[in-house]
């Protein structure tokens, strides 16, 4: 089984989202092994949320769209089993505290083990409260991923020091969402957390083009994009795979 | 306890991004908290401004017709603004203007916070933007004019439910994007620490004032203090102070819609579980896999699926009980407030209204209740008239 520490060895890591059940399972199935083969180096699997507050408009339209058509985070563990194990991809999934507390966190962390899920990215979990899964998280094994954010600065060491899997640098103020121009000084942020640990780093938040793409990942180990692949998701549905493919492609061969 | 948690409730879970914001605010309220100059500030304002200390009102005529229990009133509906929510925000803005903010934002259910905003940002000179479900921007269109005519921005939310978590949700990716220059007034004892303290801090005079007037009137402390529980500001605020006087049973009343054993309801304490949700671990609405439920009530103030942390604890140690109100009871309660003792309660307080309709009854006539009217009708008429039919405009 692939671990997330893979998805750094192969240059500038690419990490790209999709909403999981947007617009179906079978889509995000397919999506899986698209994003996998076209050189994605790690898959983030979005369990929708009814309220995700760190999301814009894109997502949050993908996250009502897959919990309408019936998305449970039952039936992307079921998902994941199947799929992973065919996968050369780490996964990962990214959701809400909620969601994971009310399935009952040592449940949930069991069943990620299980089905082959390496780590979780749960936005609005900050230092302070991170107590409320490394328990679970360590028991079976799950890295919970830090994230660091512009307005960090003296705590970008704390949370670094602790951090597990890699630091996921937010690089910019707001929640997710395409933009024309990220203007944080973001090699002041990755330089800080270079000196508190050895574990990589991806820039994540208003990547679209592979332009940006090259910019960012200059400063960093890798970048991720959600937005952009979900767009493409909402705008073609069950026939999204090939034009994924196509955007995977130009991102990784960008950072490459 | 630790800081900033009710028993296992409160904590801050918040994105990253907005955790120095956060904290600056907490560093400043704690420094200003203490500080006698804010403190005069504040009630200066208080007097001078909003007009308390409200009035306890003897309500001999309900009294009478009840054949109970001596009935007051808590008269926060002739505060400045027609709400409790006045004393929060010249709280938090007063705090925001010794932080250096400029700019204010905020979420709004039935208008009433958002109103109590855009007059305290107005009286300050402070920029403010509103967000306000798309639904309720619809049921209480006066209130956004109001909010306009004060000089605030109001943004309709259209995504979710269109209701007050809505509002929050967008308030708080807003505040995300800016937070040098600008303070998230969150309405509600709700929220990341540390807001859930600040703002019963903030509402806890109502409480204060309700002991002293009634040691007055009546040389001895009620039996029972009601009030209506959406977030819960307006309960917090009229139960902290007897919070130790075990002899005071505290009744927080909820929105059961449509009623608690039916999915059009948003009665938490009733339906809910325990969840993580808008920076609080405390009570909600949701289903197995935690998603947040489209709750239902006619009143846009109490239209929330969950509750505050502190709510949450006095539920689970006994000291506040939690009783649902339906929609019908406090429509009731709405007329017979209005034509018994002339005065016109805000839909949110009538649930309060229509429990102490039940309870008083049952009381000898030496008991004593109190009810904290949180705020005015007048917004709610329109809506009234259309749940009973009424076509005002033809």
């Amino acid at each position: 089984m692939t671990k997330i520490s893979d998805a750094f060895k192969n240059g500038k890591a690419f990490i790209g989202f999709i909403t999981g059940g947007d617009p179906d399972i079978e889509t995000t199935e397919k999506l899986l092994y698209t994003m996998s083969e076209s050189g994605a180096d790690l898959i983030e699997i979005g369990i929708p949320f009814s309220d995700p507050i760190a999301e814009g408009p894109v997502i949050q339209e993908a996250s009502e769209r897959a919990l309408a058509a019936g998305c449970t985070t039952d039936k992307l563990f079921d998902l994941v089993a199947k799929v992973s194990p065919n996968l050369d991809t780490p996964i990962v999934f990214m959701t809400y505290i909620n969601p994971i507390y009310t399935y009952g966190k040592e449940k949930f962390m069991s069943k990620c083990k299980e089905c082959g899920i390496q780590g979780i990215i749960v936005p609005d979990l900050p230092y302070e409260e991170k107590d409320e899964l490394t328990p679970e998280c360590n028991k079976y094994g799950i890295d919970l991923i830090s994230l660091i954010a512009p307005t960090s600065h003296e705590r970008i060491t704390m949370i670094a020091k602790e951090a597990k899997g890699f630091v996921y640098c937010v690089s910019s103020l707001g929640v997710t969402g395409v933009r024309s121009e990220i203007t944080t000084d973001i090699s002041a942020m990755t330089d800080l957390v270079r000196k508190a640990t050895d574990i990589p780093c991806a820039i994540g938040f208003g990547i679209s083009t592979p332009e940006q793409a090259k910019k960012m990942s200059a400063d960093a180990d890798g970048v991720i994009v959600g937005s952009a692949i979900v767009k493409i998701v909402a705008q073609y549905g069950k026939d999204s795979a090939e034009h994924v493919a196509e955007y995977v492609r130009s991102m990784k061969e960008a950072i490459s | 306890m630790k800081k900033g948690r009710f028993g296992e409730y409160g904590g801050q879970y918040i994105p990253e991004t907005l955790m120095n914001a956060v904290k600056e605010l907490d560093e400043a309220y704690e420094h200003y908290k203490n500080d006698p100059e804010f403190i005069k500030e504040l009630d200066d304002l208080y007097k001078n401004y909003a007009g308390r200390p409200s009035l306890l009102y003897y309500a001999e005529k309900m009294t009478k017709d009840l054949g109970g229990a001596k009935i007051y009133l808590k008269r926060e509906d002739l505060n400045h603004t027609g709400s409790h929510k006045i004393n929060n925000v010249l709280g938090q803005i007063l705090l925001a203007k010794k932080m250096g903010k400029t700019r204010v934002i905020a979420e709004t259910g039935a208008g009433q916070h958002g109103v109590a905003t855009a007059t305290g940002a107005a009286l300050m000179g402070m920029e403010c933007e509103i967000f306000m479900g798309k639904l309720d921007t619809e049921r209480q269109a006066l209130n956004v004019y109001r909010m306009e005519l004060l000089g605030a921005k109001v943004h309709p939310v259209s995504s979710g439910t269109g209701t007050l978590k809505d509002a929050v949700n967008e308030t708080m990716r807003e505040w995300t994007k800016r937070m040098d220059d600008t303070l998230y007034v969150l309405g509600s004892v709700m929220g990341p620490h540390p807001f859930p303290t600040i703002v019963r801090d903030f509402q806890k005079v109502i409480s204060k004032e309700i002991k002293e007037q009634i040691m007055d009137k009546e040389g001895r402390l009620p039996d029972a203090v009601l009030a209506c529980v959406g977030g819960g500001s307006n309960a917090m605020g009229a139960f902290y102070e007897f919070i130790p006087d075990k002899s005071v049973r505290l009744i927080g009343c909820e929105a059961a819609g449509l009623g608690a054993d039916t999915p059009k309801t948003a009665a938490t304490i009733a339906t809910g579980s325990t969840g993580i949700f808008h920076g609080m671990k405390s009570l909600f609405c949701q289903d197995k896999y935690g998603q947040i439920a489209p709750v239902y009530s006619i009143s846009a103030g109490l239209d929330y699926p969950g509750i505050g942390p502190e709510h949450a604890m006095l539920h689970d140690t006994g000291r506040a009980e939690y009783v649902p109100i339906t929609d019908d009871e406090a429509v009731n309660a709405f007329e017979y407030l209005s034509k018994t003792e002339g005065i016109i309660p805000a839909i949110e307080s009538s649930h309060a209204v229509a429990h102490a309709m039940k309870l008083a009854p049952t009381m000898s006539k030496d008991q004593i209740i109190v009810i904290n009217i949180s705020g005015r009708g007048d917004k709610d008429v329109a809506a009234i008239a259309r749940y009973k039919g009424v076509n005002l405009y033809d």
